[in-house]
């Protein structure tokens, strides 16, 4: 390596030799600080693996099969907590996804620029809206609205009939699918508001990568449907879609993931009930739910260790789920976005 | 973009009315779900501007929530706790965050890089609940409650947010950049600090602004950890207050006057991250 004679103010005299050792400390160093990263996640692991031990030790398996969480009995079963979870995020992504779908066509097909730049940033903005605001704003707004259509529903002679057969059964331990649809409670919290609530929060994670995959559709693709004498409906249907279709569902399956973790909105406004699917206008819970709600006033070791074990159930379950959300979107992006 | 196809419908042969009605049809629709999804957000402003803007006097920036039952107070405890411990997360968001992007994108060639990549995409889904947990077992079952494991909590939810937006903006910055320093006789890691770094400065702040303003409304991941102070604290070592905490504490209360401080905090808060978001973007533009 030359030494130029021309140097700059700013450049320090470095031989060589001492560049060669400083560059290896300053691998070192960057080594270090970006394994802070893996070293969160192994902690993570270990930290939420050593503390649900005792809850595993005790339950095994059955923790996942066990219908009863008693915090008083000392029984704990999550069946409650992974339908309640796995029930609010599917039918809160299967009602978001088509709206994410339609405000992505709007915003990269349908919406002049002047329009769609705005409307996309509104969607993102949908995503920045702290979980909490959301709980709020659920909790204070929707669940009178609901309250109020329950309680006018049930007023008929004929329908207050059906609810008490069905609190009946519920009292008796049992329960039939037509009183799934029966409230429970009548306060407008539960199963439904917390899926109404979802479904809000998850819509901008499907729309922004829909919007972005929609948007790499080769110009061409259009052209040539619209060639044959095709409707701009039918170039979306038949030419855009089905090139993006393997695009968009990363981005489900990433809104999926959100949906399983997604925590104070959903506990503010499920009505924290550890029945297993007993009403769909009445109290359940989510393995987030639950942990926000019981793990701070948790007294026994055994029903701490019960909660860090939804926690770590959820852990894995949305390092498969992102994983595989990375895996599709990483195989779909496709020449000429990075 | 379409503009210049759309007009080349059928020219010769009419449009059966039934794919001109099914055409119709969908667009409707598409435009109906598209007014769907952007009102919650609308409704939500508005119903807090209503409900909250009354209670944001200066009170609410320099008392104190007032006892349960009682009326008046702020929540000046919960916007200097917010303040500090978005600070300290900072601080391990940036370090680590910065850090890891120069590492996946200045060390392609790494045997760990895949790792780091692949480890720092899985972090960024992990629910922030979870993380609250993990920081409680770490810090808080030895230390207690503090506002340093709620920084700790919400920093190491920053790390991966940061470490994707670092990797990709330096990634923008054109090889050529770098060979021209290295021909200078400049080491590797000058050439990285005050070359590559500086050219992706403003990227870089963008990504961080945007880690912020996420985990700036996280309540979740501080439940078990800062805990919540109904006092001013600026010792960082004892539980401290932050807003969407408070929010969360007021809106699940029975009072009237916690549920206006809420939603006051609510207004708050909603606008500082949407602001700090409409400035991380534009800057973005610009570039």
């Amino acid at each position: 390596m030359s030494e130029p004679t021309q140097s700059s103010p700013t450049r320090p005299p470095t031989p060589s030799a001492l560049s060669s050792r400083s560059d290896r400390q300053f691998e070192i160093l960057i080594l270090a600080l970006a394994s802070v990263i893996v070293l969160v996640f192994v902690l993570s692991i270990y930290l939420l693996g050593s503390e649900s031990w005792p809850a595993l030790q005790r339950f095994g398996l059955e923790f996942f099969t066990q219908r009863t969480w008693n915090p008083v009995e000392g029984v704990f079963g999550a069946v409650a907590m992974i339908t309640g979870t796995l029930v609010t995020s599917l039918v809160a992504l299967a009602i978001s996804v088509p709206l994410a779908i339609a405000s992505a066509l709007f915003v990269a097909e349908y919406a002049p620029k002047w329009l769609a730049n705005p409307v996309g940033y509104l969607i993102e903005l949908l995503a920045a809206v702290p979980s909490v605001v959301y709980g709020l704003w659920a909790l204070f707004v929707i669940a009178p609205v609901l309250s109020r259509w329950e309680q006018g529903f049930f007023q008929d002679p004929a329908r207050l009939a059906l609810y008490t057969s069905c609190k009946n059964l519920w009292d008796s331990g049992s329960t039939t699918l037509q009183c799934f649809f029966v409230p429970s409670t009548f306060d407008g919290r539960g199963l439904a508001l917390a899926i109404i609530i979802l479904t809000v929060m998850i819509l901008p994670y499907t729309a922004s990568v829909a919007r972005d995959v929609i948007r790499l559709v080769p110009q061409e693709q259009r052209e040539a449907m619209y060639a044959l004498g095709a409707t701009k409906w039918e170039v979306i249907s038949r030419a855009i879609l089905p090139y993006a279709r393997a695009g968009i569902m990363g981005g489900v399956i990433l809104a999926l993931g959100r949906a399983l973790g997604e925590t104070l909105a959903v506990a503010m406004v499920i009505g924290d009930s550890q029945d297993v699917l007993k009403s769909l206008f009445g109290g359940a819970s989510t393995m987030a739910s639950v942990i926000a709600n019981q793990f701070g006033d948790a007294q026994e070791a055994l029903h701490r260790s019960s909660v860090v074990t939804l926690g770590l159930t959820l852990f894995f379950l949305s390092v498969i789920v992102n994983y595989v959300a990375r895996l599709i979107i990483a195989r779909l992006t496709p020449k000429g976005i990075q | 973009m379409t503009t210049s196809v759309r007009t080349a419908a059928p020219a010769g042969r009419t449009l059966s009315p039934a794919r001109r009605f099914q055409n119709m049809l969908m667009g409707g629709l598409i435009l109906l779900a598209t007014l769907l999804v952007v009102a919650p957000l609308i409704l939500i402003f508005f119903y807090l501007i209503r409900e909250g803007l009354g209670a944001i006097n200066l009170d609410f920036f320099t008392k104190v929530p007032a006892p349960e039952g009682e009326t008046g107070g702020g929540l000046a405890n919960a916007i200097l706790g917010s303040v500090q411990m978005l600070a300290m997360a900072s601080v391990i968001g940036v370090l680590v965050g910065v850090s890891g992007g120069i590492f996946l994108s200045e060390y392609p060639r790494h045997p760990l890089m895949p790792t780091v990549r692949m480890i720092s995409d899985v972090l960024a889904g992990i629910p922030a609940i979870v993380m609250g947990l993990v920081v409680y077992s770490l810090i808080v079952l030895q230390f207690g409650f503090s506002g340093f494991a709620g920084s700790m909590a919400l920093g190491f939810l920053m790390m991966p947010i940061v470490v994707r937006t670092t990797e990709e903006v330096l990634k923008l910055v054109p090889q050529t950049v770098r060979e021209a320093g290295l021909a200078l006789g400049l080491p590797k890691w000058l050439v990285t600090l005050r070359i590559v770094l500086p050219a992706a400065a403003g990227g870089i702040v963008t990504g961080v602004m945007l880690a912020l303003a996420r985990v700036a409304g996280e309540a979740a991941p501080l439940l078990f950890t800062a805990f919540g102070n109904s006092a001013i604290n600026l010792d960082p070592s004892k539980p401290m207050s932050a807003l969407p905490l408070e929010i969360y504490r007021g809106a699940t209360s029975a009072y009237d006057e916690n549920q206006r401080l809420a939603k006051a905090g609510a207004l708050l808060l909603i606008t500082l991250i949407f602001l700090t978001s409409l400035l991380a973007r534009r800057a973005s533009r610009r570039k």
